[in-house]
């Protein structure tokens, strides 16, 4: 029976739950519009080697991570280590070095362990940055075979993402044909 | 005297900053008045993401600064509003939207506080005329009056 003196305790308790689960939530994750759709187009000059182009047809064929870092980006030093731990699993994983000077970018990758992408996009303007609505790297995404983005993480990679989140997904993508 | 001039200077300047706020840091030049309303209208529709509580005229992030350049070349290019909103979200999500769209997943942002302005109305109301029923007329009953005469006698015997 609902009693009328009940109501203001509803209400509070309505309330309650409304910002238990609002401010649980992180505002700073942004739910990317890309996913579900292809990937953005882009034809970029390889970082290694200036005279190759890295451009979307790439990210086609196989599942890759997509991977946007910078060396000016202290939090993408704190993801490097599991980006070579993928590496070594077996992950295909291309590389947008965004707005970055080069001689940094390439210092980064041996100061920091290596370098764990198959190829890695230099986007000095940041132009293919605002394609993929980059605004707070590192970024992450999963591309499928066809070259749909399937998954973003925006920050640092952890292990939980990896383990719960990425690899199963990669596994799974991997079986599609 | 001088110094009344630089700050006449210095509000002018500040007033048409946002003319200025490209990564060149000439002023801007369009191709019609038009133009120029667009671009700095929608300097104050688009939200800087890295900063979130910024539009991308207040914010310095770099982010902010590449967009201003692209809304630029876009309004240059004779893109009209729709098309640069349409350009912004198809990358950032609406969330890039100062202004929320009046979309199905915003209705609630649109019509809830006057579904709630409303509800208030009615629950008042509501509340007054139960008031109004238990209290209608300043009289006592007959049964009151009894009693309180009563009351007034008992009192007058004790004195």
């Amino acid at each position: 029976m609902m009693n009328r003196h009940m109501i203001p305790l509803v209400v509070f308790a309505a309330l309650l739950l409304l910002f238990w689960v609002g401010l649980g939530l992180n505002p700073k994750i942004i739910p990317s519009p890309l996913i579900g759709k292809e990937a953005p187009k882009f034809d970029l000059p390889e970082l290694h080697n200036p005279q190759k182009r890295v451009t979307n047809e790439m990210l086609k064929g196989q599942v890759t991570l997509f991977n946007v870092f910078a060396s000016w980006c202290v939090s993408c030093r704190a993801e490097h280590h599991l980006l070579l731990d993928l590496q070594h699993r077996g992950l295909y994983i291309i590389g947008l070095n965004y707005k970055d000077e080069k001689r940094d970018a390439l210092n980064y990758l041996t100061q920091f362990g290596g370098d764990p992408y198959a190829m890695i996009a230099y986007d000095y303007e940041g132009d293919v940055g605002i394609e993929w609505g980059v605004y707070g790297t590192p970024e992450t995404f999963v591309i499928d075979k066809k070259g749909i983005v399937r998954y973003k993480h925006t920050g640092p990679l952890y292990r939980e993402v990896i383990e719960n989140e990425l690899i199963p997904l990669v596994r799974k993508l991997e079986q599609e044909s | 005297m001088k110094n009344w001039i630089n700050v006449f200077m210095m509000i002018g300047f500040l007033m048409t900053s946002s003319v200025y706020a490209v990564k060149s840091g000439g002023p801007l030049e369009f191709k019609d008045s038009e133009q120029e309303a667009l671009y700095n209208t929608m300097l104050y529709e688009l939200r800087c993401t890295v900063c979130q509580n910024q539009s991308i005229a207040d914010s310095n992030a770099s982010l902010a600064e590449d967009l201003r350049e692209n809304l630029y070349e876009m309004v240059i290019n004779g893109a009209n509003k729709e098309e640069i909103k349409k350009f912004m979200v198809d990358r950032y999500g609406e969330f890039v939207l100062y202004r929320p769209n009046f979309s199905p997943s915003n209705y609630i942002l649109w019509i809830g506080p006057f579904v709630l302005l409303i509800v208030g109305i009615v629950v008042l109301r509501l509340n007054l005329r139960s008031r109004k029923k238990i209290n209608r007329t300043n009289e006592l009953s007959a049964e009151e009056s009894d009693l309180l005469a009563d009351y007034l006698d008992s009192k007058k015997e004790k004195e």
